[in-house]
C-alpha cells in the first residue's frame, strides 16, 4: 500500500460496510464485467494485474474501481474502454488502452457521464482516441494520470483530457503527450489546473473556449503545435506557468482572443515564434511575466484595449512587441527591455527618457510579411536605429514612460 | 604564372594591409563569439559584421591593389607572357591573400565556437563572398583608368550591394504587396550576393520559423538538393562573370 489516497478510500469503503470484490487470473471472479454485475452501491472493486479484453466496460453504480499493480484494460481498437455513469465513482490505479476512434461518439479512455464527484487518478493512459473525457460533469477530479497517445494527424486523434460543459473540475498533476489538445475545456467553469505537464501535442497543449472563471497554475506547456489557446472568455487567471518552445509559422507561447479581465502573472515566455499574441483582449493585468528569446515577445493587434502590461522582463526577443494598427489603447509602464539604450540620472532605477519599444522593421513586417526577406539585413538595422532616435512612422503613443534599468529578478 | 603568384603573394605580405585585416577579423570574432552567450547568437552578430566588412575590404583592397601595381603590370606586358595569364595570376593571388586572412581571422573561431553546418555554411559564403568582390573589383579597376574614378565605382558598387538593394527590394515588397510575390523574390535575391549569403545562413538557422510563409517558400527552395545547386551554381557565376568579363577588356585594352 505505498499509496496513503488508495489506503484511505479502502479504509473508508470498510468503514462504510461496503463489500470488496477482487478480480483476476488467481481469484473466482476471473472478469471486471461479472464483478461489476454483483457489485452494488459501495462497494469496492479489485482488479488485480493482468490483461482485460472485454469491450466497454460500464460503470453504473457508485463504486471504488481500483487497480492493483497496473492491471491493462484493453478496448482493442474498437471500444470505449471504461463508462462511468455514476456519481462518486473512483478510478485508479489502471493501464488503459486502446480504445476505439470514431467522431461521432468519440470514445475516450475513460468516459464520464453526466456525473458528479469522480475521481479518476493514477492511472496510465496509452493510445486512446480521447484519454479522459468528462461530459457534463460536476466536481470532479483527475490527477496523477500519465496520457500518452500517439497521434500524427489532428482528425485521427482526441484530446488528452476534455472536458465539455462541465463545472469545479479539478485537473491536477497529469502528464500529456501526443494527443491534439492536452488539455480541452469547453463551457467549463469554475475550475482549476494545476501542475500538469502538456507536451508535444500536436495542436494545443491547453485549449480554452467559452470556459468562465477558471484558472491556471505552474503548468509547464512546450512543444506543442500551436502552443496555448485561450479563446471567448472572461476571468481567467494564469500564473506561474511556463509556455516554451512552439516554433511555426502559426505558434504561439499564448494565444488570447476575445478575452476579458483576466490576469497573467509570473508566467515565462521562452524560446516561441510569438510569446503572447492577443486579438480582441480587454481589460487583462499582465504583470511579473518573463519573455525570453522569442522571435515577438508581444504582438498585440489594434483590436485589444484597456490591456495593462507592467513589471514584466523582456529579453532578448527579436522583436519585443508588434501591432498591426497605430491605434493604442494599452498601457505599458515599469517593463524591463534589453534593448533599451537610455539612461538614469537621478538613480531612481527607471529610465529617464521613455522608451519605444515598437520598432519599425515589426511595423513593416506587419503591414508586408515578405520584407521578412530583409531580417537582419544592415539596412533594415539603420532604418531601425533612425526610427530609435526620431519616431516618424510608428506610433509615438506606443510608449513605456518609466522603462526599468534593470531585469525584475523573476 | 606560379612565379608572378609568387611575386605578388610576397608583394601583398609586405603591404601589411591585409594582415590587418586578419587581426580585426579574428577581433571581430573572437568578441562576438565570446560576448554571446550561444553560439547561435554568435553566428547572427559575426553574420552581419561579415556580410559588411568582408566585401568592403575585399573590393577595395582589391581596386586599389590593381591601380598601384599599373607600372609592374606593364612591366609584364613587356616580357613574353600571355595577357591572360597576368591578369589571372593577379587575380588569384589577390584571391588566395583575402581567402587566407578571412579563413585565419574568422575561420579558426567560427570552427571552435560553431563547428556544424551553419558554421561550415558561414565560412563557405564568406570564401565565396570574397572572391566575388575581388572578382567585381577587378571589373571596376579595368573599367577606367582614372584611379580615383575607380575606387569610387568600386565604393559605389560595395554600398549598393551592402545597403541600397535591400532598400530597393524593400520599395518593390511595398510597390507589389498585393501580389505573390514570394516566389519572384528568390529570383530578386540571387541579384545580390550578399542578400543571397544572408537568407541561405539564416534559413540554416532556428530563425527561420519567424520568417513565416516568405521564410517557408525560401526553404522549400534553398533547401532541397536542387535549390542547394542553384544557389551554388549562381554564386559561381557571380565569381566568373565579372572576372571574365574584366579579362575579356584587358586582353583588348590598349594600354
Amino acid at each position: 500500500m505505498k499509496n496513503p489516497l488508495l489506503f484511505f478510500l479502502i479504509f473508508i469503503s470498510i468503514l462504510s460496510e461496503g463489500r470488496t470484490i477482487r478480480v483476476g487470473p488467481t481469484h473466482e471472479i476471473k472478469q471486471i464485467k461479472p464483478a461489476l454485475s454483483l457489485s452494488s452501491q459501495g462497494d469496492t472493486i479489485i482488479v488485480e494485474a493482468g490483461l482485460y479484453q472485454e469491450g466497454n466496460i460500464v460503470i453504473n453504480q457508485s463504486i471504488v474501481f481500483l487497480g492493483v499493480g497496473m492491471p491493462i484494460i484493453d478496448g482493442e481498437k474498437i471500444y470505449e474502454v471504461l463508462s462511468i455513469k455514476a456519481n462518486n465513482v473512483v478510478v485508479s490505479g489502471f493501464t488503459i488502452q486502446h480504445s476505439g476512434i470514431a467522431t461521432m461518439d468519440d470514445p475516450g479512455g475513460i468516459k464520464v457521464y453526466y456525473s458528479n464527484h469522480v475521481t479518476v487518478s493514477d492511472n496510465y493512459l496509452y493510445d486512446n482516441f480521447f484519454g479522459v473525457y468528462m461530459l457534463c460533469c460536476k466536481n470532479c477530479l483527475i490527477k496523477n494520470n500519465k496520457i500518452v497517445a500517439l497521434g500524427k494527424e489532428e482528425q485521427m486523434i482526441g484530446n488528452g483530457i476534455h472536458c465539455w460543459k462541465s463545472d469545479s473540475m479539478l485537473i491536477i498533476a497529469n502528464n500529456i503527450s501526443g494527443h491534439r489538445d492536452g488539455i480541452y475545456f469547453e463551457f467549463v467553469t469554475h475550475s482549476v489546473i494545476w501542475r500538469n505537464i502538456s507536451t508535444y501535442n500536436i495542436r494545443y497543449g491547453l485549449h480554452f473556449m467559452f470556459s468562465n472563471d477558471d484558472s491556471y497554475f505552474t503548468n509547464l506547456f512546450r512543444g506543442n503545435g500551436a502552443g496555448v489557446a485561450v479563446m471567448f472568455t472572461s476571468r481567467v487567471i494564469m500564473i506561474n506557468n511556463t509556455f516554451e518552445e512552439n516554433w511555426g509559422d502559426a505558434a504561439y507561447g499564448l494565444l488570447l482572443k476575445e478575452i476579458s479581465d483576466s490576469y497573467i502573472y509570473g508566467n515565462h515566455f521562452v524560446k516561441n515564434t510569438s510569446g503572447i499574441y492577443m486579438e480582441g483582449t480587454n481589460r487583462i493585468y499582465i504583470s511579473m511575466n518573463v519573455l525570453q528569446s522569442n522571435g515577438w515577445g508581444m504582438k498585440i493587434q489594434a483590436s485589444c484595449m484597456d490591456n495593462t502590461i507592467t513589471n514584466n522582463n523582456f529579453v532578448s526577443n527579436t522583436f519585443d512587441i508588434s501591432t498591426n494598427g497605430s491605434l493604442v489603447l494599452n498601457t505599458f509602464n515599469e517593463n524591463y527591455w534589453d534593448k533599451y539604450e537610455g539612461y538614469d540620472l537621478n538613480r531612481d532605477q527607471t529610465g529617464d527618457i521613455p522608451y519605444h519599444p515598437l520598432s519599425l522593421f515589426s511595423v513593416i513586417i506587419e503591414k508586408n510579411p515578405p520584407a521578412m526577406l530583409l531580417y537582419r539585413s544592415s539596412m533594415v538595422m539603420l532604418l531601425d536605429k533612425s526610427e530609435k532616435v526620431l519616431p516618424s512612422l510608428t506610433p509615438d503613443n506606443f510608449i513605456d514612460h518609466k522603462p526599468r534599468m534593470h531585469a525584475l529578478p523573476l | 604564372m606560379n612565379r608572378i603568384i609568387k611575386f605578388i603573394l610576397l608583394d601583398i605580405v609586405k603591404n601589411k594591409v591585409v594582415l590587418l585585416y586578419t587581426i580585426l577579423l579574428a577581433a571581430f570574432s573572437w568578441s562576438a563569439f565570446g560576448l554571446e552567450d550561444n553560439s547561435t547568437k554568435g553566428i547572427l552578430t559575426l553574420l552581419n559584421i561579415i556580410l559588411l566588412t568582408v566585401p568592403l575590404v575585399a573590393i577595395l583592397f582589391a581596386t586599389i591593389y590593381i591601380y598601384n601595381s599599373a607600372e609592374f603590370i606593364e612591366l609584364l606586358l613587356g616580357q613574353p607572357i600571355k595577357r591572360s595569364k597576368i591578369w589571372c595570376a593577379l587575380f588569384l593571388s589577390l584571391c588566395f591573400s583575402l581567402l587566407f586572412a578571412f579563413l585565419i581571422g574568422a575561420g579558426i573561431p567560427i570552427l571552435i565556437y560553431a563547428p556544424n553546418d551553419v558554421g561550415l555554411m558561414m565560412l563557405i559564403l564568406g570564401s565565396f563572398i570574397t572572391v566575388i568582390f575581388v572578382s567585381i573589383a577587378f571589373l571596376s579597376a579595368i573599367a577606367t583608368r582614372d584611379k580615383a574614378k575607380g575606387i569610387g565605382i568600386s565604393m559605389m558598387l560595395w554600398l549598393y550591394f551592402a545597403l541600397l538593394f535591400d532598400g530597393l527590394i524593400l520599395f518593390l515588397t511595398f510597390q507589389f504587396s498585393e501580389y505573390p510575390i514570394e516566389k519572384m523574390m528568390i529570383g530578386v535575391s540571387m541579384l545580390s550576393p550578399i542578400d543571397m549569403a544572408r537568407i541561405m545562413i539564416l534559413l540554416k538557422l532556428d530563425v527561420s520559423a519567424m520568417m513565416g510563409y516568405t521564410g517557408a517558400v525560401f526553404k522549400e527552395f534553398f533547401g532541397t538538393v536542387l535549390g542547394t545547386i542553384v544557389s551554388i551554381a549562381i554564386l559561381f557565376l557571380w565569381m566568373w562573370i565579372p572576372f571574365f568579363w574584366s579579362l575579356f577588356k584587358f586582353k583588348h585594352k590598349d594600354l
